[in-house]
């Protein structure tokens, strides 16, 4: 971050894990479904209830999606890693332990590049490792109730490097890799519905050391704004207590969003001992070399490479290419507006400006577009050729939004082509001078500011559909000969 | 190898293990455990350098499971066997 | 035919040709275990609806379908294997009265077969001891003298069988649960190579080490047994794809020619007399036929019992964890009300029963911080060093021959107060179970006090089938299984 942020002589020191629910149908370790708002326990087995006698076998497509992901953090991928106990008592951790990976994790010693106030920044990601999630406690006072819906179901959790120093580094991370997931596929980064959660880890020290200092760990954020809020109220909290010398526990804090500010959860002194050993109901997973190549061939580009290559190749600016990039939906029907039409620059124009607010304000999503992008390239296409204006360009794409139809059918219908014949151009052009003496006087007697005035009068003329550039070369032609 | 398995690390093994146990049990099972362990400690000189712990002792090919969901055809033996339940959910004394 | 001494397959058989109806046998062993079993206390629950099962065994051979290759035969099923609405207690007071929801594999594929089970058997708590004195039904008694122990873990099995209260049994085996009771009883008992036996549904002890097997009257119907519940299993990561062969068909009275590995260090143990004296018949029985012995030397089994205890008990204390009373068992009505942790607390130290909480303390210990290195990790890695030595070992020799036990059946209660010299009893059989290796026990012979006695052997990964003939040419040799009868029977 720029020098002048907010926390004077101190410096943040900034590591997130993620816990992101990978998108398969059935649990990590059992045939249970994984669907969200299912009823009261309606998606349990003997396997997610710990009953008796109940052994955990892998869900093959959560590998192969934690493997994905770990390739685009561009993680080394162990041909060995294990699964290992966590032990902890909690109602809604039916086995009494959960099952995770503990010091031979599926991914690590990877990195994650983003941009933020034009400048590129990179965060290294220690480890991501497949574990399961517990079940959903629900509060009532005098007792508590237990539903193991979510228990099991698939989470990979990706640790970052203690790499970040400011809020708003911290949640455009966060906001980074939920976008790759969100890339591959392998996460429905629903936030509301917890398939994306940070545990935030924050200490701060004096500018210049490079000690690390005693750490908070800020637990279950789900939303990007509150992992900068947090963040930022956790550091003010800390410098204070260094500014006063009150010494800083470690320990865990939970945000409460509507006061803005961190509480305790619980002490070093209360932490567990979670006793960790290899689970030997589960083998160590060993990948072949070909099933991790295979993986790697269906990874698509990812945002920022393929932003960079859109300012390449499209030379479109830096702001525009990331916003297509955003996400892949949008990246790919901006491509497939450039093949149709041939002109990237008109394309991503067409696609950020009228279909993303129209979208927006439709509450859909690119793949719920109306119009689609063969029609929006058709459209650009037919502005370039010259057939309709920029101007009726717009009407045809309300057309195209509403009915769906290819805009040549709607230039053809509603007699929308361009008017590039002279003469008729011409002819509009006496008939406006002839109508308007008292303006052409006072233009030609120097008044060129109402140029603008003949300009829109002639369009009127013609219904919009003459084409600008003819206007304006030949308006300039008469009103100066006479 | 076992620092003296004293009343108090019993203890705490107990809390850690969740077992409520009377002082008698404590007691006992920290003098017997003591022999044990001290019977134990022979392993100790076992030359285990570079060995590579072994969890499954056979050789085990991986299989995993392909992503399809099996719907339980009888959802309420899993809720049956509850000590205490409120509809379709367990009910616990309050976690908070 | 004389349904009570009949082997399984010959029952199977009967039914089949509908010489004798499923029904009228399950109804003959039924009548036994109501008559007898008030003197041993093997069973903790009978099967209502055995007789149900019987018959639809027969409704299946009526409308000339396969019965299958155990129809009709009664089997007692040792009570930490679930049964799908059958209860199911490990013989813990922690279980309360839990219905599974699901069936093992074991049984599903028992019965598949057309076997009925009988009822469900004692067992030391979660298959936590030897001598079948931790149920919470009970102590069992041993056909052959009540004053005795069956052994344990599987003794309710190993005792009704050997009161002929069913036609076969089936036993778990972590540190020797199968072989010791099968050998104090008089017995043939198989543990398999670990991942031959699917371990879904049964209540684990100790994940690397548990494998089910079953326990007969003859070499035969072992092997019959062990290829109906043998395979690869979809609910279990560490059950083995590899084919099962027809061991029943392969039997072969014929070891001419086979290695039989004598290990050093297990007859230098400070063995029982007749103990020494059956083994020695048995491998003097053995060369009779043919085969050769080679003296083998395996240094590292002395420490076998601290690293089985050490490995057992760990994975233990996170096995039992699910035994919270929070979704079935047992909850305390004794806890400080709306404490969570107290709840906990008290609902397993009153469920578990002393020997399971004596080991999961000793687990809990050597997993926790601090602890880890010193015992569960080094203990793991003298396991790989014991394992290779027996892979070694079986480069010299087929088959290896020792004692189950250096004893025959003690009396109830001897040992129930010294865990460590309880555990030290373990010596011959946990190394199988740390090594993988498939271990089988074998009546050979018989005490001055009239116990049975039974040898040991130990096969090579997935060799099932060469043990199973050596316990052929034992078995046809000694005679010994079928010489003398229980006291109670």
């Amino acid at each position: 971050m720029s020098s002048n942020h907010p926390f004077g002589s101190y410096e943040p020191v900034i590591g997130i894990e993620i816990h992101a629910q990978l998108s398969t149908k059935s649990k990590m370790f059992c045939a249970s479904s994984t669907e969200f708002g299912a009823g009261d326990n309606d998606h349990i087995c003997e396997v997610c209830t710990a009953m008796p006698g109940a052994l955990p076998v892998v869900n093959k497509k959560a590998i192969e999606y934690s493997i994905k992901m770990g390739l685009a953090l561009g993680c080394q991928i162990r041909d060995r890693s294990v699964f290992s106990r966590k032990q902890y008592f909690y109602p809604d951790l039916p086995k009494g332990y959960q099952i995770s990976q503990f010091d031979l994790p599926l991914c690590e010693h990877g990195k994650v590049e983003y941009i933020l106030d034009g400048k590129k920044m990179e965060v290294s990601i220690t480890r991501a490792h497949m574990e399961e999630d517990a079940g959903k406690s629900t509060h009532h006072g005098e007792y508590s109730l237990i539903n193991l819906n979510r228990a099991g179901t698939p989470l990979l959790e990706i640790v970052s490097g203690p790499d970040m120093h400011s809020p708003q580094e911290a949640a455009e991370y966060a906001r980074t890799v939920h976008k790759i997931l969100r890339y591959l596929d392998v996460c429905d980064g629903n936030l509301e519905e917890g398939s994306f959660r940070c545990d935030c880890n924050v200490s701060v020290r004096k500018k210049g050391e490079t000690i690390f200092n005693t750490r908070v760990e800020i637990k279950n954020i789900n939303s990007f704004r509150f992992v900068e809020k947090a963040i930022e109220y956790e550091i003010l909290r800390q410098i204070d207590c260094m500014e006063t010398g009150e010494k800083i526990n470690q320990e865990t804090r939970l945000y409460d969003p509507d006061k803005n500010r961190t509480f305790m959860m619980r002490s070093k002194e209360e932490a567990h001992d979670y006793r960790y050993f290899p689970d030997p109901d589960l083998l160590t997973v060993i990948l072949e070399e070909s099933f991790v190549e295979k993986v790697r061939g269906e990874l698509p580009e990812l945002p920022l490479k393929r932003a960079e290559r859109f300012q390449q190749e499209y030379k479109i600016p830096e702001y525009d290419s990331f916003v297509l990039t955003q996400e892949k939906e949008i990246a790919d029907y901006y491509e497939k507006v450039v093949k149709a039409s041939g002109n990237p620059k008109s394309a991503s124009n067409w696609v950020m400006t009228e279909l993303m607010r129209e979208l927006n304000d439709a509450k859909k999503t690119f793949a719920q577009s109306p119009v689609s992008a063969e029609q929006l390239g058709a459209m650009v296409m037919l502005i370039d050729k010259g057939t309709i204006s920029g101007k009726i360009a717009k009407t045809v794409f309300a057309e195209m939004w509403a009915t769906g139809k290819n805009p040549d059918v709607i230039v053809k219908e509603k007699g929308l082509v361009q008017i590039t014949d002279t003469s008729a151009i011409e002819k509009a052009i006496d008939d406006v001078i002839a109508a308007n003496p008292a303006e052409t006087e006072a233009y030609r007697g120097g008044k060129e500011k109402l140029f603008g005035f003949f300009v829109g009068q002639v369009m009127k003329v013609t219904k919009g559909q003459a084409s600008p550039d003819m206007v304006n070369q030949l308006l300039k032609k008469k009103l100066a000969g006479g | 190898m076992s620092k003296a398995l004293d009343i108090p690390t019993v203890q705490k093994v107990a809390e850690l293990a969740r077992l409520k146990l009377t002082d008698d049990e404590i007691k006992a099972i920290a003098g017997q455990l003591k022999a044990v362990l001290e019977n134990f400690e022979q392993i100790a000189a076992v030359n285990t350098k570079d060995v590579e712990p072994l969890v499954t002792p056979t050789d085990l090919r991986v299989h995993f499971r392909e992503d399809a969901v099996v719907v339980q055809p009888d959802l309420d033996a899993f809720l049956a066997n509850a000590p205490a339940r409120s509809g379709r959910l367990f009910k616990v004394p309050p976690v908070v | 035919m004389d349904l009570t001494f009949a082997t399984s397959s010959e029952i199977a058989a009967a039914v089949k040709n509908k010489k004798v109806t499923a029904l009228e046998v399950t109804r003959h062993f039924m009548n036994r275990v109501q008559t007898l079993d008030k003197q041993i206390n093997a069973f903790v629950t009978v099967n209502e609806k055995a007789e149900e099962a019987a018959k639809a065994v027969d409704a299946k051979i009526a409308s000339g379908k396969d019965p299958g290759a155990l129809a009709g035969v009664p089997v007692a099923v040792k009570d930490l294997l679930c049964t799908k609405g059958l209860r199911t207690t490990a013989s813990s007071k922690i279980l309360g009265n839990f219905i599974p929801p699901y069936s093992s594999t074991v049984v599903s594929r028992l019965e598949a077969a057309g076997a009925i089970t009988i009822g469900k058997t004692s067992l030391d708590e979660f298959g936590m001891g030897s001598s079948n004195e931790n149920a919470a039904s009970g102590i069992v008694r041993n056909p052959w003298n009540p004053e005795y122990v069956p052994g344990g873990s599987s003794g309710g099995s190993a005792a009704a069988l050997s009161a002929r209260m069913a036609s076969a049994a089936i036993g778990t085996d972590t540190g020797g649960s199968i072989r010791q009771p099968a050998s104090f009883c008089g017995l043939f008992g198989i543990k398999p190579t670990y991942g031959r036996v699917s371990r879904f549904g049964i209540i684990a002890f100790a994940s690397s080490l548990d494998q089910a097997g079953p326990m007969a009257h003859s070499t035969g119907d072992c092997a019959l047994m062990l290829e109906t519940i043998s395979g690869s299993c979809s609910h279990d990561s560490t059950s083995a794809s590899l084919e099962v062969p027809k061991w029943s068909q392969l039997l072969k009275d014929d070891v001419k020619g086979m290695r039989i590995g004598l290990p050093r260090e297990y007859f230098a143990e400070k063995l029982d007399p007749d103990v020494d004296r059956v083994t020695k018949e048995a491998i003097e029985a053995l060369k009779a036929r043919g085969a050769t012995t080679v003296e083998i030397s395996l240094p590292l089994v002395k420490h076998a019992v601290p690293v089985y205890y050490l490995v057992a008990t760990a994975e233990a204390s996170a096995n039992l964890a699910r035994y919270d009373g929070m979704r079935f068992g047992h909850r305390s009505s004794n806890a400080a009300h709306g404490d969570l942790d107290d709840l906990y607390s008290r609902s397993r130290g009153e469920g578990f029963g002393p020997e399971v909480k004596r080991r999961i303390m000793l687990g809990t210990y050597a997993l926790s911080s601090g602890y880890y290195d010193a015992y569960y990790a080094k203990a793991s890695q003298v396991r790989r060093l014991i394992r290779d030595e027996f892979l070694k070992a079986f480069e010299s020799c087929d088959v290896i021959l020792s004692p189950v036990c250096t004893s025959p059946a003690f009396k109830i209660g001897e040992r129930i107060n010294d865990p460590l010299e309880m555990y030290l009893n373990d010596i011959f059989t946990t190394s199988t179970n740390l090594a993988g290796l498939p271990g089988m026990s074998v009546p050979a012979g018989y005490s001055s006090k009239g116990l049975p006695i039974g040898v040991q052997l130990m096969g090579r990964h997935w060799d099932e089938a060469k043990m199973f003939n050596v316990s052929l040419a034992i078995e046809n040799a000694l005679g010994a299984a079928k010489a003398r009868r229980p006291h109670v029977i």
